[in-house]
């Protein structure tokens, strides 16, 4: 059974597949068309919509933007599923809709819905946003038609106020009602080991032990988390799968924790969520994170499942390589670290057992001599797929270089790490010219990508020897040299 | 009708005034969308979203999986298998006619017999699901004998494979001249194309009527031509078929021949299965099988003087048509129409050839070729200034139609009434362009790695289809008893505000209040024989005629108004105000007119037309009038670029844009900025990618990217020039929804300008378009090897050239 509000309605549902997407619950079971399909694969936000979900304590609500149209009804249990339809009251407008109306914010109008959830989102979560601000809220939402500036407008001026609305007003009695929702299933417990949510071969285990029971009742079922990636097989592939073990209510694959030399990230925590904690511990990543996807992404994709997937062009795997990352895996009775080098053992092939899962992902801490910079090259700045990912994490001491850690993306049918730089830079001087020359000699040719709709292979291999250029000057005690068009942190 | 609606609450509804007096809603003001309200809280309703009739069923379309060859066999055994399916449909199974080609034939509805392009729809298949039929259209067997493809200018070329013949135009002997001047350059230059990417995909509902009669709800651009082609295929006559469009989900020239075949294959699968059908097109289907703006490979040739000034051009495009001809002759027209731009070329020679490849048939965009030529004129001014040492704005100066250089296109039309001295004054001052040229050498000397770009690029647009008889609109006012007005007229609603526009142009002409106006959706049974919404020309011909029906109106009421008074002959004095209808001392509230005029038995409803005027073009002789006027723009854009990576950012942009005496100055504004953004992708980040087997990779969202939020510029300033059309187009405004599109090419060339300044502008990078990062890198790369390393170097480098 999955059980949460539709607004202010209590809903419960049984007895849909696995796969049905959220997008297609609102259209077709609902009959709402206020949510509108643009792509089925994430990357234009027409079908935008909120979850809200209680914080720890059920003292708040948090308002997360999620794309509909790659989003599984198991992610709704618990929450409350607010969508455009549900913003003006009667005749009156909310206040996001009055204030893209007053801007002059929309013109065919398709876009219009999705970003009328990320300003609702917005609005309840920053007040006082600045313009970057609003930028990343709005990164998942495309328009072809007005060229944003308005939206933007509109999306400060509003966030101006602070949030007040149906919303707010109803918080403590959503908060209640979401409340008795979780201690059911408390309550309930898990005694049948497996709990199929009472949706057709959609199991959501809530411990370790009847998640390893799941996947041994279900060999073949696919363990899905943020459903980002997953989703697309049946939106986009049209194959239906079968059998679905959901991680979304696995607490303990949620934790972010941090021991004496390292930080240890639950698995099945969105982006979003260990954004903070990541970035305090290492905010070289920023740029890395801010470009992960779209904040609709971000909200729902995990690190686990970035790891999982073993793409070649996923944004972590390089700063995990890089950071000398260790996957902690689990299967019920054993839990095993495999250092993150040894993880990607083929084109979307990990070190996985057939019966284990990612558990956590350990980062060991930086010292006070290693440089960190991670890089990104795509297309666009935002919401695309990297053309060649390089996160550098080099030791220096008293200007020698002791140690190169480097991880990449889009160079190989894996993350890649690059030994041969390592081996090449160790005990050269950091400032010398002839550092930089190496290093780039090295990069190209360590690799040999491949053309693809992306960029050229030679374009890699360029960028990839370029990008060492600009860790280079970046990290010259000496310099001032402008070395970025764009600020990301 | 028994009983009218009691005059009270209509004497309210009609005295609904803003806070000045005025009925709201006027010409000149910033009015909302209409349907803003709507769109905000998701009850504007798109073709998807429409209350599905009972029964309806699903469509889906099978596709090639080869780019050419003879079709030996097609199994569709286990589509017809597949779970839920009703019906399969082939090429075979069409009752009328078999090509759909909007102008030329060429457009088979279904492949028929050979596959022509790598993802060509081979066959329908209709279920009792979207999944199902989706799945289903998976399945399908199509075994073809395969043929070499066609897939670049170069091999169209040698296989002399044309869609269409040549075509040719200029002025003088160019060859002549550019035989003996001192001063010539060459350039060629590969253009991308762009997918539309319109949010709302291809999408029409079909609905059979009795016997033979259909309803099609589509999402297209030309309503008329969807009627047409459905009553063909259908093998039925045209008043058989009605079609309704309310609104688009953007179509920015996508739905205007494109959007044919679906309803086409929904309509023919309603009619073998009398079940209303639905066909929506998912997204990576939607970019293979539907045309695209069209690449282009173009070069030119051009003589100029010491000081910068053009005496001869000779050019060349070339657009890659795709397989079929579909609008491609006339795209290829307005191409050449503006290779001139805004400057006078000298003796010209413009020659224009329509490549046939095994490609999906590419179609209009926003622009219609005009971006594609356009382009060339600024490649050979800056082509120009990095060869004469001469900063680009002074070359376009020097180069403007006017007194000191000629007013005679290469076409041989007069430029009349030409803007753009003025308004390019007006930018260069308001947006600082000398001191910001000076920063910008100031910075790029300062900094190695990060370079700024700057340029400076005007637009002029001719406005009106070039093929004279689409010039024409009608329209359809209705006057109710209670003083509401519906308006119906030829034109169609994609997000650019025509149906705000011509609500005011409604109000205004009554003088009566916006909310009183309810424009509908367009209809095939209101107003017949429509031309497409496309060539910017929707409110200039629509918002006419609507005036057109309206004046009509009013004279009936004005007579009726006289008549009562006994002051017949007055009846020319009348005037509608206020909501009122004024006779000297006498008034009368508009709903209680109406209601005077119902019982005086006066006709209160009534069609319009309109003929767009002075057009005169013979294409035999390549002479004359194409357009009724010309709209300017000019655009400044700065750029930094990342000489390690290629990446950059447009970080100020300001325009100025003359949309004549403004109708609705909020939406032009917002015309203004979207056009430019998606310019600014069309030379940015749209790359449009085919293998070397002929299939689009690049064939969704995650691979195809438009610009997204944060590639608005941090500073955009979009102003209206505010000068009235000289014209007499509706209310002396200008048409709006393309000429801006092509302001975005002052980001190329202030791209190219950035990487210039590593050989302190002595060299005119070679930047084909989309100028992605690695475009950029290759081309900063490039410049480096040839790159000197001095203003000294640079100094001996002009002089160099300037001997060559």
């Amino acid at each position: 059974m999955i059980r949460f509000l539709i607004n202010q309605e209590s809903v419960e549902i049984e007895d849909v597949r696995a796969d049905l997407t959220l997008l297609q619950f609102i259209r077709e079971y609902r009959h709402k068309t206020g949510t509108k399909e643009g792509c089925a694969a994430g990357d234009c936000g027409a079908c935008t919509v909120v979850l809200a979900e209680p914080n720890a304590d059920f003292s708040a609500l948090h308002y997360r933007t999620v794309n509909s149209c790659i989003t599984l009804m198991s992610a709704v249990h618990a929450k409350q599923l607010i969508f455009v339809e549900h913003l003006s009251n009667g005749a009156a407008l909310h206040r996001v809709q009055q204030a893209l109306v007053d801007h002059h914010g929309s013109q065919c109008g398709f876009c219009t819905p999705g970003f009328i959830m990320s300003m609702f989102a917005l609005y309840h979560t920053n007040s006082l946003p600045n313009r970057d601000d609003v930028l990343h809220a709005l990164s998942g939402n495309l328009c072809r038609c007005t060229g944003y500036r308005p939206i933007i407008d509109a999306t400060l001026a509003v966030c101006e106020q602070q949030a007040d609305d149906e919303f707010t007003r109803n918080t403590s009695s959503t908060l209640s009602t979401l409340k008795a929702i979780v201690t059911r299933d408390s309550a309930g417990g898990d005694h049948a080991g497996n709990d199929h949510a009472g949706t057709r071969n959609l199991i959501m285990p809530r411990n370790r032990k009847s998640l390893a029971k799941a996947i041994k009742d279900n060999p073949t079922a696919m363990l899905v988390s943020g459903s980002t990636d997953l989703s697309l097989t049946f939106t986009q592939q049209l194959k239906s799968i079968d059998t679905l073990i959901s991680l979304s209510h696995m607490d303990e694959l949620k934790a972010c924790t941090t021991t004496s030399h390292s930080l240890i990230i639950g698995a099945a925590n969105p982006i979003k969520d260990i954004t903070p904690a990541l970035l305090k511990h290492f905010p070289q990543l920023a740029e890395l994170i801010t470009r992960f996807a779209s904040l609709p992404i971000r909200n729902q994709a995990t690190l686990g499942g970035n790891v999982a997937n073993a793409s070649p062009i996923g944004d972590m795997p390089p700063a995990l390589i890089a950071l000398n990352a260790a996957i902690l895996v689990d299967n019920g009775i054993q839990k095993r670290t495999i250092p993150v080098t040894e993880f990607f053992v083929g084109y979307r092939e990990t070190a996985l057992k057939s019966d284990e899962w990612i558990a956590a992902i350990e980062i060991p801490f930086l010292n006070a001599n290693q440089r960190l910079a991670a890089y990104k090259i795509s297309k666009r700045f935002e919401d695309d797929i990297s053309a060649v990912c390089a996160v550098f994490n080099i030791t220096i001491n008293h200007g020698i270089i002791e140690q190169v850690d480097a991880g990449f993306g889009g160079v190989a049918a894996t993350p890649a790490g690059c030994n041969a730089l390592h081996d090449a830079l160790v005990g050269k001087n950091f400032s010398s010219k002839a550092c930089v020359d190496l290093g780039k000699t090295v990069l190209m040719n360590a690799f040999t990508p491949i053309d693809d709709v992306r960029a050229t292979a030679e374009y890699r291999k360029t960028v990839l020897a370029n990008l060492w250029h600009r860790f280079w000057l970046e990290n010259q005690s000496d310099t001032t040299i402008t070395t970025r068009v764009m600020n990301h942190a | 009708m028994r009983k009218l609606i009691d005059s009270l609450s209509l004497e309210q509804s009609s005295h609904a005034l803003s806070s000045t007096g005025q009925p709201s809603g006027r010409v000149h003001t910033s009015q909302k969308h209409e349907s803003a309200i709507r769109q905000v809280q998701g009850s504007a309703n798109y073709v998807d979203d429409i209350t599905e009739p009972q029964g309806t069923l699903y469509a889906a379309i099978g596709l090639s999986q080869c780019a050419r060859g003879k079709i030996t066999a097609i199994d569709l055994s286990a589509v017809r298998a597949s779970e839920g399916v009703i019906d399969v449909v082939t090429i075979d199974d069409v009752p009328g006619h078999k090509d759909i080609g909007p102008v030329f034939k060429g457009d088979p509805l279904l492949a028929n017999g050979e596959i022509k392009f790598y993802g060509q729809p081979v066959f329908a298949v209709l279920a009792t699901s979207v999944f199902a039929a989706r799945q289903a259209a998976l399945k399908g067997q199509v075994t073809v004998d395969g043929e070499t493809a066609i897939l670049s200018a170069q091999e169209a070329h040698q296989h002399s494979a044309f869609v269409r013949p040549s075509h040719r135009f200029g002025q003088g002997n160019p060859d002549t001249i550019l035989q003996h001047a001192e001063n010539t350059v060459s350039g060629a230059l590969d253009i991308g194309g762009q997918e539309h990417m319109y949010l709302e995909g291809q999408v029409s509902l079909a609905v059979p009527c009795e016997e033979n009669r259909m309803n099609i709800y589509t999402s297209s651009q030309h309503p008329s031509e969807v009627q047409k082609l459905v009553a063909e295929v259908l093998d039925v006559r045209l008043h058989h078929v009605m079609v309704d469009m309310r609104r688009m989900g953007g179509g920015f020239g996508g739905k205007e021949t494109q959007a044919a075949q679906w309803a086409c294959i929904a309509a023919l699968l309603a009619h073998r299965n009398q079940r209303a059908v639905k066909l929506r097109l998912p997204r990576f289907v939607d970019m293979h099988v539907t045309g695209k703006r069209h690449p282009f490979s173009n070069a030119f040739d051009v003589a100029f003087d010491d000081k910068g000034k053009i005496m001869a051009t000779r050019m060349e495009v070339n657009g890659i048509c795709g397989h079929s001809p579909d609008l491609s002759d006339a795209i290829v027209d307005r191409a050449m129409f503006h290779v001139d731009n805004g400057y006078f070329l000298g003796d010209s020679d413009i020659v224009g050839h329509r490549l046939q490849t095994n490609m999906v048939s590419h179609t209009a965009y926003r622009g219609f070729g005009g971006p594609q030529g356009m382009i060339m004129a600024e490649a050979i001014m800056d082509k120009i200034a990095r060869h004469a040492g001469i900063d680009p704005l002074l070359v376009r100066k020097r180069n403007l139609y006017g007194a000191s250089t000629g007013t005679k296109t290469p076409y041989g039309m007069e430029v009349e009434h030409n803007l753009l001295p003025e308004m390019i004054d007006a930018l260069e001052r308001k947006a600082n362009y000398w001191q910001r040229r000076e920063d910008t050498a100031k910075f790029n000397r300062n900094s190695p790695i990060v370079k700024k770009g700057l340029a400076l690029t005007p637009v002029k647009f001719g406005i009106s289809f070039t093929a004279k008889h689409l010039n024409q609109a009608g329209a359809l006012v209705h006057i109710y008893t209670d003083g509401s007005i519906q308006v119906n007229h030829g034109g169609t609603e994609m997000g650019q505000g025509l149906h705000t526009k011509i609500g005011q142009i409604a109000a205004n002409e009554f003088g009566i209040d916006l909310s009183m106006i309810e424009v509908t959706s367009t209809r095939t049974d209101k107003v017949p024989n429509t031309s497409p919404t496309a060539a910017s020309s929707g409110t200039d011909l629509n918002g006419k005629a609507v005036q057109n029906a309206c004046i009509t109106l009013k004279k009936r009421l004005a007579a009726c108004f006289a008549k009562k008074l006994g002051q017949d002959e007055s009846a020319e004095q009348v005037t509608f105000e206020n909501g009122h209808v004024v006779l000297g001392d006498e008034k009368i509230t508009f709903p209680d007119l109406i209601q005077a005029a119902y019982f005086e038995r006066v006709s209160l409803s009534t069609s319009g037309f309109y003929q767009t005027p002075k057009l005169a073009y013979n294409r035999d002789t390549g002479e004359g009038r194409p357009f009724f006027y010309f709209a300017y723009g000019v655009s400044m854009s700065e750029v930094s670029i990342d000489t390690l990576t290629g990446e950059y950012t447009v970080d100020r942009v300001d325009i100025i844009h003359d949309v004549g005496n403004s109708l609705n100055p909020a939406i032009d504004i917002g015309q203004i900025e979207g056009a430019f953004i998606q310019g600014m992708g069309w030379l940015t980040t749209e790359d449009l990618k085919w293998n070397e087997s002929g299939k689009l990779i690049s064939e969704n969202m995650a691979t195809y990217k438009i610009p997204a939020i944060g590639d608005t510029p941090a500073v955009f300033n979009v102003e209206l020039y505010g000068k009235e059309n000289a014209e007499d187009s509706i209310y002396h405004s200008k048409a709006v929804g393309e000429p801006p599109f092509m302001l975005a090419i002052s980001v190329w060339c202030a791209l190219k300008d950035a990487i210039a300044s590593l050989s302190y502008y002595a060299i005119d990078p070679q930047l084909d378009t989309p100028a992605t990062p690695e475009r950029v890198l290759n081309a900063i790369n490039e410049m480096q090897k040839h790159a000197v390393t001095s203003p000294t170097d640079l100094v001996a480098e002009l002089n160099k050239s300037s001997e060559a």
